[in-house]
């Protein structure tokens, strides 16, 4: 679907004429990310990160693909084929640091991705099932960034699959079960790695195909604004191209130059020294920790430290952990305030504030080593964490009394609108 | 499903069983279910090749020498690719396990149930603690058996990943694991040779 004053495909050039009759391929392009596409005219730059997301799937399949060609998933060679990367084989050292950095750089699009969605209510109706594809994909973002983490196999890997694996094991009754048909074994080995290695190259092909359903439900009510208020006419939009190409390509090109900054200067940054250690079954490295990406939601596991009722603490920290993305599905449903932007939400701008300053607690918490005071304000960061989403949203929903909003796009654009001139007098 | 296609009445082709019943019903009925019982038996070996191999399970049981580990000293070895403890309590430490009152404890066992009552020749065997050095929250190792690590504020061992502390027992006293570490099966084949598994 799209709006009636949207760009027709037009096809002059004979060979795309037969192409359109043939397989419309180009056409669908047009109209998903060509002229076709009318998109609201006041996005801002949070609106960049879609794209800067979906180079960034591109960026590691490709790269991903070409670094399988060398990799080995044995358990015996590994490490070394990983080495082999790094110092012989020709620009490995290049595509091994584009991939690992390229996956630091893939989340922290996805973070200013989903926040821009907290804030303006990207999650809404008409958009709901946008969001819902969009928790998906993250999902499984986090399943590939994982496994993907494991196929070095240093010690961080190992024991990461070790320690994530584990979590299995908390699920009462069928857990150790699961958790050794998991890892085809008792402890992380050739199966493990093996299935790790298969799945890593398959899932982000699997995210590719929910990235266009996502995008599919995108294009059906059409893009979002900061407003959050409905496109209304044609005055409210421009087409997507050349207007958000040319936006999106400068938004591109700055993206580029800070992860070109990071693989080229500073490619170990966001990586962890131990993990230049072959995997060592016996001893456990004094501080395992997650990729920086995974903190938040790691310090929420590490919170439970004591029994809740009947429930374990180890379990709980398991529930808890899946639970704090899990209650990204009912957001839709959680905040039910008709006002859809952050913008002209006054109650619900700071405690949106307030929830970056815990998802920065709980970042921080992550990736401290396990011991207080970190425990102790993990608990406090992840309370409010459910606090906000529980409680929270709905509470502000009911009790808020949000700002007037612009009558539409274009009078939040030009500060008049001829149409609300018109709907004024009658 | 399988409703008329085209002009022809099919109940006059397939044959009429009346009451809207036919015999390209009950084909229909048996090809589906055939399919998806076939379907789902697809599935079994799908799922059973992800779990632990033949040789993987192979039956493995390892022997250790004890003879050279002093009261107080600890010893990882290896059996079914995790990491086992092997240690040696002195006196002290025995006493501090039995000292603690197993009604207060998380996963209630007291010494003797995870030291001589192991073993089928009970005697004079209390102070060999033999565990799995394998964490039971999340599988880490904990420290404590190798010389200078940390045993943690119980004088057991400390799981450096999330805290979990372990008393002169094995036993888990604070932080989020939720039971002792595991006691294999074991027996002694001499005073100096223990055979787990």
């Amino acid at each position: 679907m799209s709006f009636p004053w949207a760009n027709h495909y037009n096809p002059t050039n004979p060979l795309m004429k037969w192409m359109d009759e043939k397989l419309p391929l180009p056409r669908l392009v047009y109209n998903a990310i060509g002229a076709g596409y009318p998109v609201p005219r006041n996005l801002n730059y949070f609106w960049n990160f879609g794209v800067l997301a979906g180079f960034c799937l591109v960026l590691q399949i490709v790269t991903g693909v070409v670094l399988a060609m060398h990799y080995a998933p044995n358990s015996t060679v590994a490490f070394a084929s990983t080495e082999h990367i790094m110092r012989d084989v020709n620009w490995g050292w290049m595509l091994r640091y584009a991939h690992a950095n390229g996956a630091s750089a893939f989340f922290a699009v996805i973070y200013v991705h989903i926040f821009r969605g907290f804030f303006y209510g990207s999650y809404k109706a008409p958009r709901e099932m946008v969001w819902l594809l969009g928790v998906v994909i993250f999902l499984l973002m986090m399943a590939t960034g994982f496994m993907g983490y494991v196929l070095p196999w240093g010690q961080m890997s190992f024991w990461g699959a070790k320690v994530i694996t584990g979590l299995f094991g908390a699920i009462p009754v069928v857990g150790e079960g699961l958790q050794h048909w998991l890892l085809g074994g008792f402890a992380p080995d050739d199966a493990a790695l093996n299935r790790f290695f298969s799945l890593h190259f398959l899932l982000p092909f699997v995210i590719a195909g929910v990235v266009i359903l996502h995008i599919w439900a995108l294009h059906i009510p059409g893009s979002s604004n900061p407003t959050g208020v409905e496109v209304k006419s044609e005055s409210d939009t421009v087409p997507f191209h050349p207007y958000y190409t040319a936006k999106d390509g400068w938004g591109l090109g700055v993206f580029l130059i800070i992860y070109c900054t990071v693989v080229f200067f500073m490619p170990n940054q966001f990586g962890h020294p131990d993990n230049y250690i072959p995997a060592n079954p016996l001893s456990t490295p004094a501080h395992i920790v997650p990729e920086w990406y995974f903190w938040p939601f790691y310090a929420i596991l590490r919170a439970f430290t004591f029994d809740i009722f009947f429930i374990p603490a180890k379990l709980m920290g398991v529930m808890a952990m899946f639970g704090a993305i899990l209650v990204w599905f009912f957001l839709p449903w959680l905040d039910n305030s008709p006002v859809r932007s952050g913008k002209y939400r006054p109650m619900f701008k700071w405690f949106f504030g307030a929830l970056i300053v815990d998802m920065a607690v709980l970042f921080y918490c992550g990736g401290a080593p396990a011991e207080e005071p970190y425990v102790m304000i993990s608990q406090i960061a992840t309370a409010y964490y459910f606090l906000h989403f529980l409680v929270l949203l709905p509470l502000i929903a009911a009790m808020e009394r949000p700002k007037p909003l612009p009558f539409s796009i274009t009078e939040a654009v030009l500060g008049a609108d001829d149409a609300a001139k018109l709907a004024a007098k009658s | 499903m399988a409703d008329t296609t085209g002009t022809a009445d099919p109940a006059h082709i397939a044959g009429s069983e009346g009451e809207g019943v036919r015999r390209r019903d009950f084909i229909n009925i048996a090809a589906v279910s055939a399919a998806g019982v076939g379907g789902i038996t697809l599935l079994y070996p799908l799922i059973s090749q992800m779990a632990p191999s033949k040789d993987v399970l192979a039956e493995s049981s390892t022997e250790i020498d004890i003879s050279k580990i002093e009261p107080g000293q600890a010893i990882k070895a290896i059996f079914r690719k995790q990491p086992l403890f092997v240690r040696n309590l002195t006196q002290v430490e025995i006493a501090e396990a039995n000292a603690v009152d197993i009604s207060t404890l998380r996963d209630p066992q007291t010494l003797d149930e995870r030291t001589v009552e192991a073993e089928k020749n009970k005697k004079g065997k209390e102070n060999w603690l033999i565990t799995m050095g394998v964490c039971t929250h999340l599988g880490c190792v904990p420290l404590g058996a190798g010389e200078g690590e940390i045993k943690g504020e119980f004088g057991g061992y400390f799981c450096p990943c999330h805290g979990s502390t372990y008393d002169t027992a094995a036993r888990i006293r604070k932080g989020p694991a939720p039971k002792n570490l595991e006691v294999p099966v074991y027996e002694f084949t001499s005073d100096t040779v223990v055979k787990v598994g």
